[in-house]
């Protein structure tokens, strides 16, 4: 496949390292067999996907690392790219009993790339398939967005034998797996070959297409059975100040975004300074992400205090030992735009004025919630979030299932990917298709 | 998908894989939720005169922090009534008509195997298990191992059994004689339609140093026991394939011992097995490890190209022979790749003090031109340390060379190395036609 990520003077693709690399065949032995596999396992609770981990740990163990292959995608589609970008200190592996006992828990996250490549591979070598689509039935779904919650409900629902077409207005398919995700976490080209696999299912793609723009949601009511809304969230949010739109003031994923795919960007050789303001991971991920590239000094502004921060503690540390300070309790009030930009805030609690000069200033408060927009009918919750029943993943709105970013207001990937599923699941029981599927899953 | 389905003897199931009579067949709820998990067939508790029981029980080894490599049971047969037992079983069966519920059972009157036969077939049962094999307790009293270690009395009583039954008799077999044909052909005269082995092995697990009391200690007395789990599983294999190539036996198998996944499983049937039987493992982790043990055996059995498991049945069987039959002109040798090694030197060590002093290190090989050796510690003169081609993490003088010419092929090196495929035994072509020990002796 062709590489898409163009990075400036190569910078990513020669200087960051996969964080997590493919396990040695000693690796995965060794780690497997520490996996006390426990009964009722805490990893799987906290797993949003609800994969079964000790049961696919022991399969690698015993050697049946196909097994443990399908056990992971049976539940998670996009068990490849998970295995590398869920935060799992914060889920699996900080679940781990281990952990109680002062042992370091099991690498969940390598152990699950080593089965799933694997697996991947056997499927090249012995020319066959993990997963073989059922019959095809006569019901079809049209799905908006092709990010992973839409990439995991159109493959559960075509190997169910569900005719699935996904709308993607960007030209790139993926959603934030193939734009937002730092690259020492995963490589787009890697996300992209992911999804190629998925598409062998036999669902489509239809880029560069906005439902809302290009096509109405009425009138894909009108023509599928149902219609499942996988948008995400939408633009970076503005802090509503002063001077928010001068050049040099970015916004975090559109930064991102740039630094991953866009084949002509390059970051400006005398960048010197940049300034982040936030406090979540977009703006601890963006932050390493410029000083991994070399810009010698980037600060993150936040207006509380750094423990209040939402953003992960290992992400924080990652992002202390790559070079970036953090400046706390400072609310964002004008951007002045000389010929470097200043960022003018005030105490948060003295109102203190205090000036930060940087020659860029990158904003990541958050993201617009607008996919609710889509259909007047869908009822929204006081966060701008699309409201769902958990047990069906029904909107509001007669045949329109939701999941992903869009319902929960911006979580992890593998959160999506449960939604979708479970709306694939929800449909495909409401229309008497195959064996009724359920998992038993944490919301939280 | 292959399929697993066996027929042993007429005891039909979805798969081979049963649960051994003991803690985990104990009770129908606890065989319901086995069959609801996967398990093919399921050996009930063994069934017996009402008995007693003690407290402690169990006793385990670990290995470098492995638990429960090994397990010691002072346990007896059923220690719950017959007729509830009778009654559960009957309960499974009317729910479960494809898994098979074997019973168990172990008494020592004439008149009390007719009568105890006859209840569990009125029960339902889909075939019997003598226990011969207890080797604690109950052979104190004339039963289980006691029986088991008397072929001449073995064949009675199961000449008895298969007469009573209708039923298929499966005879389990002690593993504590001196050559498990003489138990095996017993049973076979007797008219047993299938045996099954090996039940545990006499030992005692160890002693509390500070109390004197042998493990497990019940008050201030420990007894022997019977020992089982993934340390017996060679023995188990030997005893199984012994029965399995001898023309004489001419009845189905049932493996038992140290299995715990699929791979285990595998290794019984190819040895001549049909079914396999579990209890540590379960008793360990579960009725779940029977999910990846279906799984894992249904893609082997695809990867092999194997239809059913029943092809798999005894396909190692003629490849186990006498030690007067093997090729004493095969050579094969180790070789190390230094692009794998990490540089622990355990190969060497093994090979130093506990083999036949081959490998050397490139440190030993320096005083070797100051000649103090020729053979030990440092290599032969004559033996050049090949240059390394590739940087290897830092420490290429802490890859070991082989020496050839001296290494006798034994693998231990191999065995001793944590790093897979690192260290490699090749065959070296000994340029002289196959020869075993019998064709030099005619
Ligand atoms: C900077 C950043 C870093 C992140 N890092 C991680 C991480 O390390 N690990 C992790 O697990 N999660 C991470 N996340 C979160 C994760 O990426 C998201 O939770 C996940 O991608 C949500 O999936 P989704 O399918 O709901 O939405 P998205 O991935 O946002 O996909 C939605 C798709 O819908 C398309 N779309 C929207 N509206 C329309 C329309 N009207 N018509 C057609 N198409 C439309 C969009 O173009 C987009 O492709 C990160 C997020 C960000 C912003
Ligand atoms: C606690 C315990 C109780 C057992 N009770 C019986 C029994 O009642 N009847 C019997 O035939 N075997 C009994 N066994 C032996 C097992 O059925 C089996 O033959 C042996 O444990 C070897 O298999 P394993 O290595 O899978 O445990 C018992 C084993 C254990 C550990
Ligand atoms: S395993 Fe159960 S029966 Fe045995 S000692 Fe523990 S609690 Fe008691």
């Amino acid at each position: 496949m062709e590489r898409v990520t163009n990075l400036p003077d190569n910078r990513l693709e020669k200087n960051f390292s996969e964080a997590k690399p493919l396990y040695t065949e000693s690796e995965a032995r060794i780690e497997a067999n520490r996996c006390i596999y426990c009964y009722d396992a805490p990893c799987t609770t906290a797993c949003p996907a609800g994969i079964d981990i000790p049961g696919f740990i022991r399969k690698i163990a015993s050697g049946n690392i196909r097994g443990a292959a399908k056990t992971i995608f049976e539940v998670n589609l996009l068990g490849v790219s998970t295995a590398q970008v869920c935060p799992v200190e914060e889920l699996c592996a900080g679940a781990c009993v281990y952990n109680k006992d002062n042992v370091p828990p099991i690498n969940i996250g390598r152990l699950q790339r080593f089965a799933t490549e694997k697996g991947l591979l056997w499927e090249q070598d012995k020319k066959s398939t993990l997963f073989s689509p059922q019959n095809q039935t006569d019901r079809k779904v049209a799905l908006i967005g092709a990010g992973p919650a839409s990439l995991a409900c159109a493959g559960h629902l075509t190997l169910a034998g569900v005719k699935s077409i996904i709308y993607e207005k960007d030209d790139l398919p993926g959603g934030l797996n193939v734009t937002g995700i730092a690259p020492y976490k995963l490589f787009t080209d890697a996300a992209l070959e992911e999804i190629e696999w998925l598409k062998q299912f036999g669902f489509e793609i239809q880029t560069g297409l906005e439902v809302g723009r290009d096509i109405s949601i009425d009138h894909l009511l009108e023509n599928f059975d149902a219609v499942f809304l996988g948008a995400g969230l939408g633009r970076d949010k503005l802090p509503g100040i002063p001077g928010e739109d001068a050049a040099g003031v970015w916004g975090a994923t559109e930064l991102i975004k740039k630094i991953k795919n866009d084949r002509a960007f390059k970051l400006p050789a005398n960048l010197e300074s940049v300034n982040v303001v936030g406090g979540g991971n977009s703006a601890i991920d963006i932050a390493r992400e410029l000083a991994l590239l070399g810009v010698p000094e980037v600060n993150i502004v936040y207006r509380r205090t750094i423990s209040e921060m939402p953003g992960y503690r290992h992400e924080l540390a990652a992002a202390r030992q790559e070079g970036v300070r953090m400046f706390e309790r400072a609310v964002p009030v004008e951007i002045i735009a000389n010929d470097r930009l200043v960022l003018c805030t005030k105490h948060k609690l003295t109102g203190e004025p205090q000036q930060f000069e940087s020659d860029w200033i990158v904003l990541a408060i958050g993201n617009e919630r607008d996919a609710g927009q889509l259909s007047p009918g869908l009822e929204i919750d006081e966060k701008g979030c699309v409201v769902v029943d958990p047990d069906t993943m029904k909107t509001s709105v007669a045949k329109i299932y939701a999941g992903g970013d869009c319902i929960n207001g911006g979580k992890e990937v593998v959160n999506a990917v449960a939604d979708g599923r479970d709306a694939a699941w929800s449909m495909l029981r409401e229309w008497g298709i195959g064996e009724a599927q359920q998992v038993r899953r944490n919301h939280g | 998908m292959a399929n697993l389905a066996i027929n042993m003897c007429g005891i039909k199931s979805p798969n081979p894989f049963w649960l051994a009579s003991g803690p985990p067949a104990n009770c129908g709820e606890q065989v319901m939720r086995a069959f609801d998990a996967g398990w093919g067939g399921a050996v009930w508790k063994t069934l017996g005169k009402p008995i007693v029981n003690v407290s402690s029980r169990l006793g385990a080894v670990d290995h470098k922090g492995n638990r429960m490599s090994g397990l010691n049971n002072i346990e007896l047969i059923t220690d719950r009534p017959l007729d509830t037992n009778f009654k559960e079983i009957y309960a499974v069966k009317k729910r479960y008509q494809e898994q098979a519920v074997v019973v168990s059972l172990m008494v020592e009157s004439k008149a009390e195997w007719r009568e105890i036969i006859r209840r569990a077939e009125d029960a339902g049962a889909d075939g019997l298990e003598l226990n011969f094999g207890c080797p604690h307790g109950m052979c104190e009293r004339g039963m289980g191992s006691s029986v088991g270690q008397e072929p001449a009395i073995l064949e009675e009583i199961t000449a008895w059994a298969v007469d009573y039954a209708n039923t298929p008799v499966l005879i389990k077999l002690t593993p504590n004689i001196t050559d498990i044909l003489d138990p095996g052909i017993a049973a076979a005269k007797g008219g047993a339609h299938g045996l099954s082995l090996i039940n545990t092995i006499k030992s005692i697990i160890g002693v509390n140093l500070e109390t004197m009391v042998p493990l497990p200690s019940v008050r201030d007395k420990g007894t022997n026991g019977g020992y089982c789990g993934p340390a017996v599983k060679p023995i188990a294999l030997h005893m199984v394939a012994a029965l399995a190539r001898d023309p004489r036996i001419q009845i189905p198998l049932s493996g038992i011992g140290g299995i715990g996944n699929w791979r285990d499983a595998a290794e019984f049937i190819a040895l001549g097995a049909t079914s396999v039987q579990v209890c540590t493992a379960v008793m360990h982790y579960g009725y779940r490890i029977v999910e990846d043990m279906i799984d894992g055996l249904s893609n082997y059995l695809d990867d092999m190209n194997m239809a059913s498991v029943s092809n798999l049945i005894g396909k190692a069987v003629p490849n186990f022979t006498e030690w007067g039959n093997l090729d004493l002109n095969y050579r094969i040798t180790a070789n190390i790749d230094e692009e794998k090694c990490i540089g622990c030197q355990l190969c060497y060590i093994a090979c130093l003090d506990g083999a036949h002093q081959c490998i050397h290190t490139r440190q030993s090989h320096c005083s070797a031109y100051h000649g103090e050796s020729d053979h030990g510690i440092y290599p032969r003169t004559e033996i050049q340390p090949p240059v390394l081609h590739k940087a290897n993490g830092g420490i290429p003088d802490h890859v070991p060379f082989v020496d050839e010419d001296e290494c006798i092929g034994c693998n231990l090196c191999q065995l001793v190395c944590p790093v897979p495929g690192c260290i490699t035994m090749i065959e070296q072509d000994s340029k002289i036609a196959a020869k075993t020990w019998q064709e030099m002796e005619v």
